[in-house]
This record gives structure tokens, C-alpha cells and sequence, in this order.
């Protein structure tokens, strides 16, 4: 019973970045029908974002004041990346046929990790040759700063072991689950971002700005998805540039999975798809060598019986 | 187009992006070579295939620059007459299909007359027919799989698949089992757990650690594997804690042994984690902090230190004022590639050009005999090295210290 108990935390702090992620594609999708497969390599901007704020302003600090300003940092570097991808990547190719940025997207997913793999040390094509804040290469794992209070002893509840990062996880997901409900439903801009979802055209006409309610998607997701970047820094210790990929396609996964559009089903297909994997590796036939055939495969009948994803999509299907 | 064409073309293009990354060279480190031959003199260029960007580059470079100062020595000497060696280091990024890419390149280049390389001996399987076909010796300082020398059954019906192939480090079916006496003999841990990264290398190494530790009599509580791509392994150490091992044998690279460490102590398995050479790597304790004291590495040889030899190459090395240090390999690329320079002597003496060489030099290697860093270099019929000693290390204070030196037999 223990040990259930044990893998659904563990699912549940793994879902829980999963579903940080998810919601980055979910608000995107739901608003311009656009795949954005370089939400990955935005989690990973957010974490050495952190990083990189951390070398600046305090290096080798971690007292507990300290995770904030690299919440910030981590949330400025990916707002920031993700606004001008979408206003440069994106925008120009609002009406073109879709496969076009979907290719985009790919591009860039795949220049982003590459200018981080090489220039993150090395800046020499952008500002200058030099190295003021001893950033180290991103070309191997980095380790990540360390905060105390976060990174420190776990906590051992009758055998069931919580990590303190694990808990900051969660925590993240439910605020920012919170957060993102109340805007949505109770603010203006919320509102005018459900009206641009359902019909662009006829809100554009009520006099609501399209282009800004799409650039608020882009950084509401990119925020969230930075929110995990630091989330998952603090719980392994490292990060690397290609860390993007692999969790951008499992939270791409979740989103269907939980029906894609619907924030709420990016949320929870989130949770279901870690607690799934955690699962499976100990009580499925096969242990951890077969994690990923019964996630899958689970996720396939899902989709099969149930293929607008367990709370249904919400989009208005403009085909 | 529909939304679920969307999705389905998406998913399309994200796997064929998956296949393409994998393809992409990515070259930009390769470049700097360790001597620009002098005025006249005729060039024979030995190549390097090593991982020099990504995870494994720690180990990679320190492979490259050791082969550099070998290269070095020989010029200096003037051993070679007017030959004069050039080091043409490549990429392989420790992935078979950029190492396949290197080794063409290599090939195709008429002054390569061996090879020192692969790290990982996943690349090594597609690297060895392109050199052999071009009659380019190549020696390893770091594949441990039996099979690359032995064929597909090593234990019971070896035959050497290539005859330009060779290597100056013991092998996993000497690794694995030495790492199973040491833990059931002299640690007294009866039952553990074992984990592996589903690469060639980390499987064959769990294989044959896990054949001998269950002959001597130890138990193996569970088998788990990892995901490589994956730095999350709390499930797989709930998983393992479940089943109470007094240490875990991991099988695989310091990139991921060294999170899962922190993992398992973080999440409550306070047990030492026992690797290979891949883990033994100054990284692995700078990425796993400080849980990691108490973690156990088998690596070839006696430590390059406590040899007087290998003592002047740490100096040299040193001296030589190189970016990265010499890593685990560093010692047994030097002698790798001090047994291709030797081999060359005996090749080049009458050899108009380099690829007349070629053939002479594989030959050649097969008498090869010194006294090098890591101890007695020599081949036996296989290509295997004929010294079979093993160090078992420690993470104590920060660092490794070796606390175990046996020949295997």
C-alpha cells in the first residue's frame, strides 16, 4: 500500500511537470490551431534562464531568497524568447497553410537547442568574446544552483519519501492551475481570450486586439513552462540542452492525451500520463524496461475510444 | 485540414525530426590539430574518433589531447625520420551514425594510417568495417564490449571479426565479473539491484556482472533499466528501494549514473551505486553533489598515478598546458596511440606513401610490446590487450580514490 502510495507522488511530481508543459501547447492550440513543437526547448530556455541569473546576480548563493528572482529570471528569458518566436517565427505565417508553421516550429526547436548548446558560454557571435559570469558549458550537463529549503532533506511521511522538490512541483502546478483558471473566466483579457478561441473574426470586430491576445498565449505558456524548467533544475540537480525534447513530447502527449485546447484536460492528462509511467514501472509486467509500451499503448486506447482526449478538446473547429 | 490531421501530421514531423537530429553533424569542435608538419616533411596523419562535444566530452577531449601529446613526443624524438605525424580528431558525439560519418572521412583521407578512438562501443560497431575495409589500423582506449573483438559469442566460440581492431582496455567480461567479486567478497553484499541504459554498453557490462555475482552465490533483487533521454528515475528508485539492495550495480555513463545517485539518496535508498569506467569520471561527483561518497567505479588498469610512467604522462599531460584534463581514458588513448606510432616504425621504414603503409601497419601491431602509462601494452590473437588489471574506486572527500588493484584471472 506503501509503495502505491510511493509511485503515485512520484507520478504525480513528474505529471506535474508534464503538465506545465502541456498547458503551453493547449493555450497555443486553442487559440491559433498551431502545434508549437519549440514549447519544449522553452522549458529548457526557462531553466537556463534561472541559471544564467543566478551566475549574474548571486553565484553560489542558495539561500531561500534567492528562488524568486530565479523564478523571475527563468520566466523573463522564456516570455521573452517565446514573444519574439512568435512575432518573428510565427505572425508572418498567421494565414499561411498550416504545415508551414508547423515545419517553422520544428526550425526553431532545433536552432534554439543548437544556440544553446554552443553560445551559452560562448557569445561571441552576439555581444562579445568574453565570459564576465563564468557561465559554464552548456555542451555537457550543467548543474543547476541549489536553494535551501527546496533542495534539502526529504521528508519521510510512514515510508512514503517527499522530496521537497517534488512538493515545490506540485505546489507550482497548483498555483499556477489556479492562477490560470481565474484569468481565463474572471479577467477581461481572460474573456477576450476565449471570444478570439471560439471566432477570431467576429472578435476582432467587437474590437478585441487579436495579435495581443495571441502573444499573452505564447507568454502565458512560456511562463508555465519556465515554472517547470525550474522545477525540474532543482529536482535533478542538472540541466542540459537537449532536456526540451524528450519532456516537450511527453507534455505534447499529455495535452492529447487530456484533450487538446482544454486546459483543464493539459492539466490533468499531465498528472495521468506521470502517474501512469510511475505505475507501470512497478506493477506492470516488465518493470521500468517496459514503462514506456504500457504508457503508450495505454494512451492509444485512450485515444481510440476517446479520440478528442479524456476532457474532451475544446476548439471550435474552423477546418 | 481538420484538427486531427493536424495532430497526426504533427506527430509525423516530430518523429521524422527525431530521426533527423539524430543524423546531424555536429562538427565545430574538430579543428585544432596537435602539429603542423614541418617544411618537406611527409605527413601521416593519425585520426581520433571521440565524442568531443555533448555528455561524454569530458572523456572525449581528454582522449584527443592525450593523442596530441603522443603525436607530439614521436615528432619531437625524431624516431619516424622525416615523417612527421598530424592528429585529425573528429566528432562522433557518442552516437553510432556520427561516428559511421567520421570513419568515411577519415577513410577517404590517403595520409590516415590508424585510428585511436571510439569512446562508446556502440560506435565502435560501425566505425570497425569502414577502417578495416580502408586497412586503417584502429585501436581503442576505451570499448569494453567482448563481442568487438571476440564476435557474437565471446565465451564460447570467439573469432575476431576485424583484423585492424584492437584495444589497450580490458574488456565488460573481465569488468562486470571483477565488480561482482569485489561486492560479494570484499564489500559482503550479498543482494543488490541492478540498472543499465539499454546501450550496448551498459547491458553487456550489468550481463556479465550479474552472470558472475550470481555464481558466487549474491542475489539479485531486481533488474530495472532507465530511459538515457530521461533525468527523472524517482519511480524506478521507488521501485528499487521496494526490494531492500544493499547497493545497486548500475551499467552505463556518467551523464545519467550520476543523477540516478542523487535520485536514489534524495528518495530515501541510501545504498552505494557501483558503476564501470563510464561513471568513473571526475563529473560524475561534481553532477551527483554529495550523496555521492560512498560510490563504488571499476576502472582498467592501476591508477595512471601509482605508476611511475603513468605519473610523467599525467606531468606531461599537464605541461602541455591542454584545456580539458585527461579523464579516465587519457592514459590508454596515449598508449593506443604510442602502439600505432610503434607499429609505424616498423611500417613506414620503406613505405613510399602512407596507404602502402596501411596493410603493414595492422601486421605490424601484432608484435607490438612496450612498457606504456597504464603498464605492459600487447595484443594477443584477438586484439585484445594481455594485461588484465583492474582498480576499484571510491568516492572519498570529493574525489576518486582507488582502493582496490587486482590482476584478473
Amino acid at each position: 500500500m506503501e509503495l502505491v502510495a510511493q509511485q503515485i507522488v512520484n507520478g504525480l511530481t513528474i505529471g506535474s511537470l508534464y503538465a506545465l508543459i502541456a498547458v503551453g501547447y493547449t493555450v497555443v492550440y486553442g487559440i491559433i490551431q498551431l502545434i508549437n513543437f519549440a514549447h519544449g526547448e522553452i522549458f529548457m530556455i526557462g531553466a537556463f534562464g534561472a541559471l544564467s541569473t543566478s551566475l549574474i546576480l548571486f553565484p553560489g548563493q542558495t539561500a531561500l531568497w534567492t528562488l524568486p528572482l530565479i523564478l523571475i529570471g527563468a520566466v523573463a528569458a522564456a516570455v521573452a524568447v517565446a514573444v519574439v518566436m512568435e512575432r518573428i517565427a510565427y505572425r508572418p505565417l498567421r494565414n499561411a497553410p498550416r504545415l508551414a508553421p508547423l515545419i517553422t516550429a520544428i526550425g526553431i526547436s532545433v536552432f534554439l537547442q543548437e544556440l544553446v548548446r554552443v553560445g551559452y558560454n560562448d557569445p561571441t557571435l552576439f555581444i562579445s568574446d568574453a565570459n564576465p559570469f563564468d557561465f559554464p558549458s552548456a555542451k555537457q550537463k550543467v548543474v543547476f544552483p541549489r536553494v535551501d529549503g527546496i533542495s534539502g532533506e526529504s521528508f519521510d511521511l510512514g515510508g512514503i519519501i517527499l522530496q521537497r522538490p517534488a512538493i515545490f512541483t506540485v505546489a507550482c502546478l497548483a498555483i499556477s492551475a489556479i492562477w490560470l483558471w481565474y484569468y481565463i473566466n474572471r479577467t477581461r483579457s481572460g474573456r477576450a481570450m476565449q471570444a478570439v478561441s471560439q471566432d477570431p473574426d467576429t472578435a476582432r470586430l467587437m474590437g478585441i486586439n487579436v495579435d495581443r491576445i495571441i502573444v499573452t498565449a505564447f507568454a502565458i505558456g512560456a511562463a508555465l513552462a519556465a515554472v517547470a524548467g525550474v522545477a525540474y533544475g532543482l529536482q535533478t540537480t542538472n540541466i542540459n540542452f537537449k532536456m526540451g525534447f524528450i519532456y516537450g513530447l511527453k507534455a505534447f502527449t499529455a495535452a492529447v492525451l487530456g484533450g487538446i485546447g482544454n486546459i483543464q484536460g493539459a492539466v490533468v492528462g499531465g498528472l495521468v500520463l506521470g502517474i501512469l509511467e510511475s505505475i507501470a514501472i512497478q506493477y506492470f509486467p516488465g518493470g521500468s524496461p517496459w514503462k514506456d509500451i504500457w504508457a503508450f499503448s495505454i494512451l492509444i486506447l485512450v485515444l481510440v475510444f476517446r479520440p478528442q482526449g479524456i476532457m474532451g478538446a475544446k476548439v471550435v473547429d474552423r477546418a | 485540414m481538420n484538427r486531427r490531421s493536424v495532430i497526426s501530421t504533427g506527430a509525423t514531423l516530430l518523429v521524422a525530426s527525431m530521426a533527423l537530429t539524430a543524423c546531424g553533424t555536429r562538427g565545430g569542435d574538430s579543428g585544432g590539430s596537435g602539429d603542423a608538419g614541418g617544411s618537406g616533411d611527409k605527413v601521416v596523419k593519425i585520426g581520433v574518433i571521440s565524442p568531443l562535444s555533448g555528455d561524454l566530452s569530458a572523456l572525449g577531449l581528454g582522449i584527443q589531447h592525450s593523442v596530441e601529446l603522443a603525436a607530439k613526443q614521436a615528432n619531437e624524438s625524431g624516431d619516424l625520420g622525416d615523417w612527421k605525424i598530424e592528429v585529425a580528431p573528429e566528432d562522433d558525439e557518442g552516437k553510432p551514425e556520427v561516428g559511421k560519418n567520421a570513419a568515411s572521412k577519415l577513410a577517404s583521407d590517403k595520409d590516415v594510417i590508424g585510428v585511436v578512438g571510439t569512446l562508446n562501443s556502440s560506435v565502435a560497431g560501425p566505425v570497425q568495417p569502414i577502417l578495416d575495409k580502408a586497412k586503417i589500423t584502429m585501436v581503442s582506449p576505451a570499448n569494453t564490449n567482448p563481442t568487438l573483438t571476440r564476435g557474437a559469442k565471446p565465451v564460447d566460440a570467439p573469432a575476431r571479426t576485424y583484423d585492424n581492431y584492437f584495444r589497450t582496455c580490458t574488456t565488460d567480461d573481465v569488468q562486470g565479473p571483477f565488480a561482482a567479486r569485489y561486492l560479494y567478497e570484499k564489500a559482503g553484499i550479498k543482494e543488490l539491484a541492478t540498472v543499465h541504459d539499454k546501450k550496448t554498453y551498459g547491458q553487456g557490462l550489468v550481463d556479465a556482472f550479474s552472470a558472475e555475482y550470481k555464481k558466487l552465490g549474491g542475489k539479485i533483487v531486481a533488474a530495472e533499466t532507465i530511459n538515457p533521454d530521461e533525468d527523472k528515475f524517482s519511480a524506478v528508485v521507488s521501485s528499487l528501494k521496494a526490494k531492500k539492495p544493499k547497493a545497486v550495480y548500475y551499467g552505463g555513463e556518467y551523464p545519467q549514473a550520476a543523477p540516478l545517485s542523487q535520485q536514489m539518496k534524495a528518495g530515501g535508498l541510501d545504498v552505494p551505486l557501483m558503476g564501470g569506467d563510464g561513471i568513473f569520471s571526475g563529473e560524475y561527483i561534481k553532477l551527483a553533489g554529495k550523496g555521492s561518497a560512498g560510490d563504488l567505479a571499476t576502472s582498467v588498469g592501476a591508477p595512471t598515478e601509482s605508476l611511475e610512467a603513468g605519473k610523467k604522462f599525467l606531468d606531461d599531460y599537464k605541461a602541455a598546458g591542454y584545456s580539458d584534463p585527461a579523464e579516465a581514458y587519457g592514459a590508454y588513448a596515449y598508449d593506443a596511440a604510442t602502439a600505432i606510432i610503434n607499429a609505424m616504425k616498423v611500417s613506414l621504414k620503406d613505405a613510399e606513401t602512407v596507404e602502402d603503409a596501411r596493410q603493414a601497419t595492422i601486421d605490424a601491431m601484432k608484435d607490438v610490446s612496450f612498457d606504456g602509462v597504464t603498464g605492459k601494452v600487447a595484443f594477443d590473437e584477438y586484439g585484445d590487450t594481455k594485461t588484465r588489471i583492474l582498480t576499484v574506486y571510491e568516492v572519498k572527500g570529493g574525489a576518486w580514490k582507488d582502493v582496490n588493484t587486482e590482476e584478473f584471472k
